[in-house]
């Protein structure tokens, strides 16, 4: 499988904010994006996703088969709101999460011992910490699988021995041929992995 | 081990994920916060206060009780409809419930979110009615008919209301926005829900008309709404 971003150009509210990006990630590969903010990590994340419209350029996923057309279908998109409803509790919505998009990897106490929460399960999600709410979050990558990761700064709010944790976790993703763009500040314990800087001209 | 078989594709997964989200709407519906009881409350309020501005005239109060009775209904209806997807707007829920729609329509997430909201927020106003229709002196049969046209109506308010509420998703105060968008298409909703209310009992009047006229309108929504939300949603992603 191979994610293949070209001369992709980007906008918010009509003002461009890169273009001219273009990478291409194969099995295993991961992709870090640095940039200051406003660069517009965010934006390629959410355009790679599907989520935006390109103003320019193209994304496609070549190679998933009939199973992952395209990378909106084949990814996992964590973005700076954690996806989760405060009313519920944690295992709720990890099993809708699970449900809802199909393909059951771990189930959602397995996700949670892996991002080491596993007390919190029956607790309203709303009662958490940040940090615990992002741990959770990343708990929700876990429990259905998907072939592309797309993290806008997952480790936010994260603390010290979280991160190691979702760097296992990324690293045990990559090894199993998974795919990872994540935006970032903080290096995330990935050797090998790709930098694209926004806010120059969109080199790799 | 991750990329075992190729999951086959049949539609009882897809009925499985829409009854997912169908159950986690139903949730938080009714658990603090989600508002069911806020429709339910207004409709007792609107209803209890017409007698005393009306007056003592309890046949004035029975003719124009079905009438009061939708009235009623659909503000309350509409009282709820603009957090129908800005709450999953705000806390991200809309992006999962994008990408997972990738593989089936987004008009279908639409519909399994109206239904649910339906059942928690406007099906306690159509149990309601017949017991309201106390305060506005209605008979039995003119109370029971109300409630059924209600039932047959509602859910046609809560398909265009969805349309409304996509559109204005991303507006901090939509809410009055919402109600003003969807109006003029729910009009004819209730046009013809109050003329089968009154059919009920106004000896010469065909009940059936204007009572299956109201059934279409709710089929016809139920596809159009959807759609058009959907739509809307797509595109209104930032």
């Amino acid at each position: 499988m191979r994610l293949v971003v070209e001369n992709l150009a980007g906008d918010r509210g009509g003002e461009p904010v890169f273009d001219r990006v273009s990478f291409a990630l194969s099995d295993g590969e991961c992709l870090v994006v640095t940039g200051e903010n406003g660069s517009g990590k965010s934006t390629l994340l959410r355009i790679v996703a599907g989520l935006l419209p390109a103003s320019g350029g193209s994304v496609r996923l070549d190679g998933g088969g009939e199973e992952w057309p395209d990378v909106m279908s084949a990814c996992h998109y964590l973005g700076d709101r954690n996806a989760m409803k405060p009313a519920l509790t944690v295992a709720e919505n990890l099993s809708f999460r699970q449900e809802f998009l199909g393909r059951p990897f771990l189930s959602a106490e397995e996700a949670l011992e892996e991002v080491a929460l596993p007390s919190v399960a029956s607790l309203p999600f709303g009662y958490l910490s940040t940090g615990q709410r992002r741990r959770v979050a990343i708990a929700g990558l876990l429990v259905s699988f998907r072939p592309v990761w797309l993290l806008d700064e997952p480790t936010a709010g994260l603390d010290l021995g979280s991160e190691r944790r979702f760097s296992a976790l990324m690293r045990a993703h990559l090894e199993e041929g998974g795919i990872i763009v994540a935006a970032t500040h903080v290096p995330l314990g990935i050797e090998g992995a790709k930098e694209l800087v926004m806010g120059g001209d969109g080199r790799e | 081990m991750l990329r075992m078989v190729p999951l086959p594709r049949f539609a009882g997964e897809d009925l499985q994920r829409m009854l997912a989200l169908y159950i986690r709407d139903l949730r938080l519906g009714v658990r603090a916060g989600g508002g069911a009881l806020v429709g339910v409350l207004f409709f007792l309020v609107v209803i209890t206060v017409a007698p005393f501005a009306i007056g003592p005239d309890m046949n004035l109060l029975s003719r124009i009780g079905p009438a009061m009775l939708w009235i009623g209904a659909l503000l309350a209806s509409l009282l709820g409809l603009d957090r129908l997807f800005q709450a999953d707007r705000e806390d991200g829920s809309l992006d999962l419930l994008i990408i997972g729609s990738s593989r089936h329509m987004m008009a279908l997430v639409v519909f399994v979110k109206c239904l649910a909201h339906w059942t928690t927020s406007v099906l306690p106003l159509v149990v309601a009615a017949p017991l309201l229709a106390l305060f506005m002196n209605m008979t039995f049969d003119s109370a029971l008919g109300t409630a059924l046209t209600l039932l047959a109506g509602t859910p046609a308010i809560t398909f265009i209301g969805a349309a409304g509420a996509a559109v204005a998703v991303s507006l901090p105060r939509g809410g009055l926005l919402v109600t003003v968008l969807v109006l003029p298409l729910v009009i004819p909703v209730l046009i013809f829900g109050v003329s089968a209310a009154y059919a009920v009992t106004a000896e010469p009047d065909p009940f059936l008309p204007p009572f299956l006229m109201l059934c279409a309108l709710t089929l016809f929504f139920a596809v159009i709404g959807p759609f058009a939300a959907g739509y809307a949603l797509k595109h209104a992603t930032d």
